[in-house]
């Protein structure tokens, strides 16, 4: 009776555990609604066509595309001869550099960002200092440590070497003889006296200039997509049919999505087809040895409002209803302290170091700074600890890896122009 | 059955009810993990109104121009009516919210753009950067009544 009873027992809690066990093993091939409804949100077939910029009334001109692509790969426009967009934006290393401090004719103080599928962000740089691609375009020209140059140097080069391909895009030049070699509103003093010492048409006539090199830089970067990756394969089988597909993610990197879009969080903020929520936050990254204190957006706010070239100036091509990004930013407050804009996690794998000085050597580093959630140098952090193990850390990784493709773009776009 | 048949009877159920009682914390804890530790309120009290106001002076009801959802910018008209039910036209509105469960606030400065002076306010500059709970809060000031309403919204 008793060993009977015993007996019933047991096998009632070892049919328990069994199911137990049944369930545990059928989940990591079932995903919840809410999962597969996250993960369709993250496919490229979401993304939709590139976005006007009603700012760059050049941005879809395929004579505008085909100048811009000479001019980000044209070295002439520097103050050495030698540093062009494509010095920083590799197109043979995804449009980046590989290291943690750009260098230009100096070093700069930032990890160079991809510019992949950079028209859909309303925010250009890591805080946001820009508002349009042909904006920040015209940024890099006139710093001292990039491309070291002036924008009347660079309007001197259009009108000697593009004086054609220009007019036909944005009308006759003004004749500009006379005009000093280097004049510009930068740093270097000299440069900036002769600018100064230039009458106000002068002046507009060269920025004129100055900006529509930009606008047609951008115009090149708007055709530069990112690919189709094996997650997107994925995630669009997940959708239309409601089942995992079989062979296109192995069980760990598949672990590392449901992590991704669960209790990871990472969701969070890396959301949408881009991977970014366009935001910037406090991940609590630490300060780079050596360089100055970095306010992150808290001063790129502040920045991109006062911008010569934001979608309200002059510069714009936008009527004002258009710039509704800026209208309505946050241009201050705590949270922008040391916040950073969330990068797209298309092509990670590809572009180590990471963060906004390349603080972290690899994506090992990357998962495990956000596990440990440590606080900020400065700000308040928005990470809280994950407490993932090894494994789990490792599945992360894996599915980060998953995100790679090669990029998406017309015959020749990805090579300098011939 | 004897005393010893009891007593054995009685381990065997604590031993189950130790397990089970350990299934249940593992499963709140894999739940506070997810959600973080502000508990969000009842589903009841989620949606986009009509909703009362804190002190019970008014009563606000969203209608967004299109269905809310995360990314972009976005417009809503909120509907305002008195205790009566009546419209309250030229109020002045204040628009605050955030995440309690990720103690961010909006990524954006949404403001009243326009009314039709009937009650019906346009809200431009709206944007949820990420899925999950949001609170709106509505400061809503007229004809010296000035009270605040909340709702909650699941993007």
């Amino acid at each position: 009776m008793r060993i009977k009873e015993f007996m019933a027992i047991a096998i009632v809690l070892a049919a328990g555990f069994a199911a137990a066990g049944t369930s545990a093993a059928s989940v990591a091939d079932r995903w919840t609604d809410e999962e597969r409804e996250l993960i369709g949100s993250l496919s490229i077939s979401r993304l939709g066509p590139v976005p006007a910029d009603p700012s760059n009334r050049v941005a879809d001109d395929p004579r505008a595309v085909a100048l811009g692509h000479r001019l980000f790969f044209d070295t002439r426009l520097s103050s050495t001869g030698a540093v062009a967009c494509a010095t920083c934006h590799d197109p043979a290393r995804g449009f980046q550099d590989g290291t943690a401090l750009a260098k230009g004719v100096g070093t700069t103080n930032r990890r160079t960002m991809p510019i992949a599928s950079g028209a859909w962000s309303p925010w250009q740089f890591w805080d946001g200092r820009k508002d349009s691609q042909w904006a920040q375009a015209l940024g890099p020209l006139e710093s001292p440590v990039e491309h070291g140059g002036t924008r009347s140097q660079y309007a001197r080069v259009i009108l000697t070497y593009y004086r054609r391909q220009f007019e036909e895009i944005f009308g006759r030049l003004p004749s500009l003889d006379g005009i000093p070699e280097q004049a510009g509103p930068v740093a270097d003093v000299v440069a900036r006296a002769a600018w100064d010492a230039l009458p106000r048409y002068t002046q507009d006539d060269i920025t004129s200039i100055y900006v529509n090199i930009g606008k047609s830089i951008a115009a090149y970067e708007r055709v530069i997509r990112h690919g189709r990756t094996r997650f997107d394969r994925f995630a669009d089988a997940l959708s239309s049919t409601g089942h995992e597909p079989a062979g296109v993610l192995s069980a760990d990197e598949s672990a590392g999505l449901r992590l991704f879009v669960g209790r990871a969080q990472c969701i969070n903020c890396h959301n949408g087809p881009r991977f970014t929520d366009d935001f910037f936050h406090n991940t609590g990254v630490a300060a780079a040895r050596g360089l100055p204190h970095d306010a992150g957006r808290a001063l790129g706010a502040t920045q991109v409002r006062d911008d010569e070239f934001n979608c309200l100036s002059r510069w714009s091509d936008a009527p004002r209803p258009a710039c509704r990004e800026l209208e309505f930013m946050i241009a201050e407050g705590p949270e922008l302290e040391r916040a950073f804009k969330t990068p797209s996690l298309r092509d990670v794998a590809g572009r180590a170091p990471y963060m906004h000085a390349g603080q972290l050597a690899d994506l090992d580093a990357v998962i495990a700074h956000y596990d440990r959630a440590p606080s900020a140098p400065s700000g308040r952090s928005e990470l809280k600890r994950l407490r993932l193990d090894a494994r789990e850390r490792a599945q992360l990784v894996a599915f980060l890896r998953t995100l790679s493709a090669p990029l998406d773009a017309p015959a020749g776009m990805l090579e300098p122009p011939r | 059955m004897t005393t010893k048949t009891l007593s054995r009877r009685l381990l065997q159920t604590s031993v189950i009810l130790v397990i089970t009682l350990g299934f249940a914390s593992c499963t709140m804890m894999g739940h506070y993990l997810k959600h973080g530790f502000v508990k969000a309120p009842a589903p009841s009290e989620f949606g986009l109104g009509p909703r009362a106001s804190f002190g019970g002076a008014f009563t606000a009801t969203i209608e967004p121009e299109a269905p809310l959802k995360v990314g972009k910018l976005q417009t809503v008209h909120v509907r305002i009516t008195n205790a009566a039910g009546e419209p309250v036209g030229g109020a002045r509105i204040t628009i605050d919210g955030g995440m309690p469960q990720h103690g961010h606030g909006l990524p954006t400065r949404p403001r009243v753009t326009g009314t039709d002076g009937d009650g019906m306010y346009t809200i431009e500059g709206l944007r949820f950067n990420m899925g999950g709970w949001w609170e709106l809060r509505f400061g809503i000031a007229s004809a010296g009544a000035t009270d605040s309403v909340t709702f909650n919204v699941k993007l």
